[in-house]
């Protein structure tokens, strides 16, 4: 992954979480399973776990955790890069669907 | 605790109801390894074939249950093809470890990674990860041996169970309470007890002595488990079941009524809004009005809200109340509540510190906005704005200066508003012993923090309980004289920390000459049930 930061150019992108419980166990399955639908890599990050880490990781989302109310942050390199960080921009910003 | 053939342990309460039935201790086996290690080829193709077996007993467990056990079992079905984990099994596997030791070790490794961060929440994952982790382990030994699996009608005592295994029994109808030593309310497998009217206790303490096939009974309302003579327990069952309907039932009938005293006295019960979210789900019609709307939670985010922001939240509550009076807290950050970006950082001792009203006099410009949404709420419906950690009455009227300036803006601007009553909170000693001094036009009793200042013992340090005590005579004195103090200036007094939603302060409460309570809003019917029992004397 560190390698791979100065060999592509990061597409990003940032989202509040206002579910009413954070990003929970079930939204960040949702947050998951779209993100795999990307052959980008996609990456993500909370306040409360500012290291990157694989956003089509679902052991690895799930452990962001963050509350309602505050943000988390999105990148992706790759040839469906751009889709990716709106595509998981909007489900947060839809609330995911809840 | 004993009582004839009858021994009672204490746990936590995680799904309601209660259910009477002989114990299954369920443990599970663990995955001896039976066969010999293999070459790294078979290491990992047996790796695969768990893999893939668990996955298929898993989508099979998809398919027969509810919405809710779907979604459970998806974030496993997930797992089981995340990279992140099975990369560094497979990397082990291929330097010579044995399938079911690496898949073992690196599950265990997560597990820790989530059992050690705090809170619930990582902690129920964990639960996630061990019921998967087992499951693989079985998938790996082909063990087929059901011997030790509930039968119909089961309690089943463990240390812990995963929500899959649940499920499963679930599935075949196979238990009718769970009690398990450790778990907790908010893991997977309560929650799928909850939606199947299953009950369950947490975190008993002494259940793993429990003998196989001896009559127990969970009590899931509770949290504790009985075990005894079979027919003591089911009139122990009874009972409770009785009493608990008895009382439920008290609380839906007072909740909906005017709180009096056997004497007659009408007491006004509030209640105290946190999130907004709730209101959807309360009935305004079992309040006399809202005693405290906390507003941290518009400041939570890392911005500062707007001015429409906070004006679209105060006008929910406000409208919500349909015409019943609501008071507003203005900003509470500090203390017990940081928040990034608008409290200091580093205070030595953030309880003393920069609190409350003294943090938004120190920021103006936020304080006035705050106001301002606050006036233009008022514009709706009787709103009374609240000022929370305030010492000398000088703060008050400062406070009082730039709501007056705000009100000047908006008249300029001819904007929908109206002036909201300006009170304090009573939480600093100060204020308590010097309240008759204040030109405030409501006086609310905060008596969390009141106590804590009173007693000088930590909110938050358990082994300070006992001191920490509301009934204190210090405390009690300070409440008092501030209703005292409003009787003669003819203000409204009222008390909004906890001990005024616990019924067994209710009627000390009364008793101080208290006639406004806000309290927690389930609890509205239990204090206007020990409201009705308190007799004014004469």
């Amino acid at each position: 992954m560190e390698k791979s930061e100065t060999e592509f150019e990061w597409i990003r992108g940032g989202a509040l979480i206002t579910n009413k419980l954070g990003l929970h166990a079930r939204t960040a399955i949702k947050l998951t399973k779209l993100a795999m639908k990307f052959k980008a890599n996609v990456q993500i990050c909370s306040e409360q776990r500012p290291d990157w880490v694989n956003a089509k990781s679902p052991n690895a989302v799930v452990k962001l955790r963050p509350p309602k109310n505050s943000p988390i942050y999105i990148r992706a390199a790759g040839e469906d890069a751009n889709e990716a960080v709106n595509s998981i921009v909007g489900l947060v910003n839809r609330n995911f669907h809840e | 605790m004993n009582s004839g053939g009858v021994r009672e342990f204490a746990g936590l309460p995680a799904a309601g109801g209660s259910a009477l039935g002989p114990c299954c201790r369920f443990r599970y086996s663990g995955a001896k390894r039976l066969r010999r290690q293999g070459s790294v080829s078979d290491e990992s193709k047996l790796l695969d074939l768990a893999l893939a077996r668990s996955s298929e007993q898993i989508a099979a467990l998809v398919r027969n249950s509810d919405e809710l056990g779907a979604e459970i079992l998806e974030f496993q079905e997930l797992l089981l093809e995340d990279d992140s984990i099975l990369d560094p099994v497979r990397e082990q596997i291929v330097g010579g470890t044995a399938a079911d030791d690496a898949w073992q070790a690196v599950l265990n490794s997560e597990i820790e990674d989530y059992a050690s961060s705090d809170g619930e929440y990582m902690a129920a994952r964990a639960t996630d990860l061990t019921d998967l982790r087992d499951r693989v382990l079985n998938a790996m030994s082909e063990r087929t041996d059901k011997s030790g699996e509930p039968r119909k009608g089961d309690i089943v005592v463990a240390e812990d169970i995963g929500p899959s295994v649940l499920i499963e029994w679930i599935g075949a109808d196979k238990i009718s309470g769970i009690a398990l030593s450790a778990g907790s309310a908010t893991a997977h497998t309560a929650i799928v007890a909850r939606s199947h009217g299953i009950p369950m206790a947490v975190g008993v303490t002494g259940i793993d002595e429990l003998q196989d096939r001896g009559i127990v009974l969970v009590d899931g309302d509770n949290g504790t488990v009985a075990h005894g003579d079979a027919n003591e327990l089911s009139k122990l069952q009874r009972d409770k079941v009785a009493r608990q309907q008895e009382e439920q039932a008290i609380e839906a009938e007072y909740s909906r009524l005017k709180a009096r005293t056997r004497s007659g006295r009408a007491v006004k019960v509030l209640i105290n809004v946190e999130d907004p979210d709730a209101l959807d789900e309360l009935n305004p019609e079992i309040c006399d009005g809202v005693g405290l709307f906390r507003t941290e939670f518009l400041f939570m985010g890392g911005t500062l809200p707007s001015e429409e922001v906070q004006y679209e939240a105060y006008k929910r509550m406000v409208l919500w109340a349909g015409g019943r009076p609501v008071t507003i807290r203005t900003l509470d950050a500090g203390g017990d509540k940081p928040i990034a970006g608008i409290t200091a950082d580093g205070e030595s001792n953030p309880f003393l510190g920069q609190r409350g009203l003294r943090l938004s006099l120190s920021s103006p410009d936020q304080f006035r906005m705050q106001l301002r949404a606050l006036s233009r709420a008022a514009a709706l419906g009787p709103v009374k704005v609240m000022l929370p950690m305030v010492t000398i009455p000088s703060e008050l009227s400062s406070a009082a200066d730039h709501l007056d300036a705000v009100l000047k803006e908006l008249e300029e601007e001819d904007a929908q508003f109206d002036r909201p009553a300006l009170g304090i909170m009573v939480e600093t000693p100060a204020a308590a012993l010097t309240a008759a001094d204040w030109s405030a036009e409501f006086y609310s009793i905060g008596s969390n923090d009141l106590v804590q200042y009173v007693t000088a013992c930590a909110r938050d340090n358990p082994n300070l309980v006992a001191l920490a005590s509301p009934s204190n005579p210090a405390v009690l004195e300070l409440i008092k004289r501030t209703v005292d103090a409003g009787r003669f200036r003819g203000v409204e007094v009222s008390i909004c920390g906890e001990m005024a939603s616990d019924p067994k302060y209710v009627h000390t409460l009364l008793g101080l000459g208290l006639d406004t309570l806000s309290v927690t809003a389930n609890y509205a019917g239990r204090v206007k049930h020990a409201i009705s029992t308190f007799d004014d004397g004469p």
